[in-house]
């Protein structure tokens, strides 16, 4: 059963929010952090308060880095028990999750490498006023406070209200993993609820069993990992690339569609192959139901590269009940209009992917599937959309009777930052704000 | 599967140039540093073995339990028949060739475990863990010394534990270097659907 109560609710319940501040921290004394931390645990909503239905106009979910659980007074002991890739965070792993290239930490914003940053608070808001709000109140309460600095912070809006789309244009938020015990019924399609050890600490995974917890388990019960993604867009250079790849509007949305595997509006190109279908991309019912190992095995309809064939290849993957994660985040940057030239502001995706393993799931995905040029015997290839492009790849269009090959495909996006987090349940805040004093009340046994 | 319409113009197909690893004509040999790789690149789980004529592989050497050589043995068996009923059992691990053997060093029995594989191990190490779980391999791995009694939860032990058995060649040689078994395959395909081909044509 999922403590719900506990759980925060970031990972669990959708938001209906259309703007969000990410505040990237660093606690100048434990005591400092500890005290910002004891002012804010009864702000952040639980599964259980937030809903649906949810009356609040703001929500906060807060994590914390490794340094940054070691900076709020973690003993040696506890922290060596977390697992190697959170230990060493994003920055030290840029070569395995394919920051290289432009995308090196070298070049991230925002102090995401810098082992100062401690924690992030993430406020999702209904609008920017009241985003405007918190962010003021945040102020407020860092300057009572004191010691606790904000090293960068980024804004985010909904660039197409009502419906959520990225800055490239495609719909997004499509398709996620339906997580056993919260009630959720998966579309037709989709797989099975996946058991909730996948993306919390504590519970039963898809192997059977509950796998070791970090120490002490009050802190790590009701936990999950979070990879933070800073994706910068560079809509210009995709327009760019469209228009001469293509000659009309159909032929530059078709290709648009199998870089994506979706047409932008949402529709599988494994269901509708020819031409679009925005119906069928909005129905949940049936944007889902379809599989690529019976209906499109050499992807003449969805290529094999393309991004949603390679980010989750479905039935055409080992053990994929084992690579689900949850998907959190949104826009950030001005849209760029369709018939305006590039203006050089940065704009694109800060994203979460939150999981129960960043080196099985998150690491897994942007190693193999994003960035493995030899994935399903491809060669030469990696995912045209987040893969890490130098403009040396290649992308392969599958077609009767010999198949269609871009060369050279350019780079659409480039990691700006990145950061591994843990998002501890309430009873781990507050033991961490009350300075992880359950291991001095309660000695455990060290081998 | 219906077909789509195509930009006629700008997606132009591609002479694709053939990469020099990919010539199968030319075998090759590759001598391999005492490490294993030539620079050190980082994987999930530790150093990235390269990709040599004769594909990825690894060597496992361990020293059994003694008293197991003949339940061993017997499970050689077991994985025959179990691929007699599913031949597809072991597809995820991208396998050429599999070789298991039993030796004497000194007094002790020992298990070499030697696979010749298309994928990366460090890249589907989560998968063959599952894998040895469903076909029972993990029951010929836990009568190895040393090996993790957690490995079904814990990968990482299990990746610490083939790499520190793991024997990196020094030297290895592919007749018609760096093909895939799934290059080989079609191939074999073509050939085969040619021939009936030709035999319908007389």
């Amino acid at each position: 059963m999922l403590d719900f109560g506990d759980i925060q609710h970031f990972l669990l319940a959708r938001t209906p929010a259309l703007a969000a501040r990410y505040e990237f921290l660093t606690f100048r004394q434990p005591a400092a952090g500890r005290a910002w931390l004891a002012g804010l645990v009864d702000k952040v909503g639980t599964g259980k308060s937030v809903g649906d239905n949810s009356p609040d106009s703001r929500w906060v979910t807060l994590a914390f880095t490794w340094n940054g659980l070691r900076a709020l007074g973690l003993d040696e002991v506890s922290l060596a028990t977390f697992p190697e890739e959170f230990r060493q965070g994003m920055a030290a792993r840029a070569g395995i999750v394919g920051a290289t290239g432009a995308n090196h930490p070298d070049h991230w914003v925002g102090e995401l490498g810098n082992p100062a940053l401690h924690a992030i608070a993430v406020l999702f808001a209904r609008d920017v006023t009241e985003r405007e709000r918190c962010k003021k109140e945040h102020d407020r309460y860092l300057s009572e406070i004191g010691g606790v600095d904000i090293l960068s912070g980024l804004d985010l809006e909904a660039i197409h209200p009502g419906e959520p789309r990225e800055h490239f244009g495609y719909r997004d938020r499509l398709t996620h993993p339906v997580i056993e015990g919260t009630g959720e019924v998966p579309p037709p399609g989709s797989l099975p609820p996946i058991k909730a050890g996948e993306f919390f600490l504590g519970y039963m995974d898809e192997s059977g069993s509950r796998p070791a917890m970090p120490q002490p388990e009050i802190l790590s019960r009701n936990g999950s990992y979070l990879a933070y993604v800073r994706l910068q867009e560079h809509v210009g250079a995709f327009r760019d690339f469209l228009r001469q790849q293509g000659q009309t509007r159909e032929e530059q949305e078709l290709v648009a569609a199998k870089l994506m595997g979706r047409w932008r509006s949402g529709a599988p190109l494994v269901l509708a192959p020819q031409k679009d279908d925005p119906a069928l991309g909005v129905d949940m019912q049936r944007t889902n139901n379809f599989d690529y190992g019976k209906m499109d095995p050499y992807g003449y309809g969805c290529p094999v590269g393309s991004h949603i064939r390679r980010m989750n290849p479905r039935d055409t993957a080992e053990n994929i009940q084992r690579r689900q994660m949850i998907r959190r985040g949104g826009t950030y940057g001005p849209r760029l209009p369709e018939d305006v030239p590039e203006d050089n502001a940065e704009r694109g995706i800060a994203a979460f992917i939150g999981c129960a393993s960043l080196v099985r799931q998150f690491e897994f995905a942007m190693n193999v599937w994003a960035n493995d040029p030899r994935f399903k015997d491809l060669g030469n290839e990696r995912d045209p959309i987040i893969g890490t492009q130098d403009g040396t790849l290649d992308m392969t269009i599958p077609t009767r009777p010999v198949r269609k090959k871009i060369k050279d495909l350019p780079a659409f996006t480039t990691v700006r930052g990145g950061a591994y987090f843990f998002l501890p349940g309430i009873k781990a805040l507050r033991f961490l704000a009350a300075g992880a004093l359950a291991v001095l009340q309660k000695p455990r046994k060290v081998s | 599967m219906a077909t789509h319409v195509i930009p006629k113009e700008p997606l132009k197909p591609q002479v694709v140039e053939t990469p020099q690893e990919s010539d199968w004509t030319k075998p090759q040999a590759m001598a391999i540093p005492k490490e294993g790789y030539f620079k050190a690149e980082q994987g999930r789980y530790g150093p990235l073995f390269p990709r040599t004529p004769a594909c990825h592989g690894f060597t496992i050497i361990a020293k059994i339990k003694p008293g197991t050589e003949e339940e061993i043995r017997q499970y050689g068996k077991k994985l025959e028949n179990a691929l007699a009923g599913d031949p597809h059992v072991l597809a995820p691990l991208q396998l050429h060739y599999l070789r298991w053997v039993l030796f004497d060093i000194g007094q002790n029995k020992y298990f070499m475990y030697q696979g010749i594989f298309d994928t990366d191990f460090d890249k589907y190490t989560e998968d063959a863990v599952a894998l040895f779980a469903q076909t029972g391999i993990n029951t010929i791995f836990e009568k190895l010394e040393g090996f993790p009694s957690d490995w079904k939860t814990n990968v990482p032990a299990f990746v610490k534990f083939l790499r520190d058995h793991q024997c990196p060649s020094f030297l290895e040689y592919g007749e018609y270097p760096y093909v895939t078994a799934g290059e080989i395959k079609k191939a074999l395909k073509l050939k085969r659907a040619f021939s009936d081909m030709l035999d319908q044509m007389q």
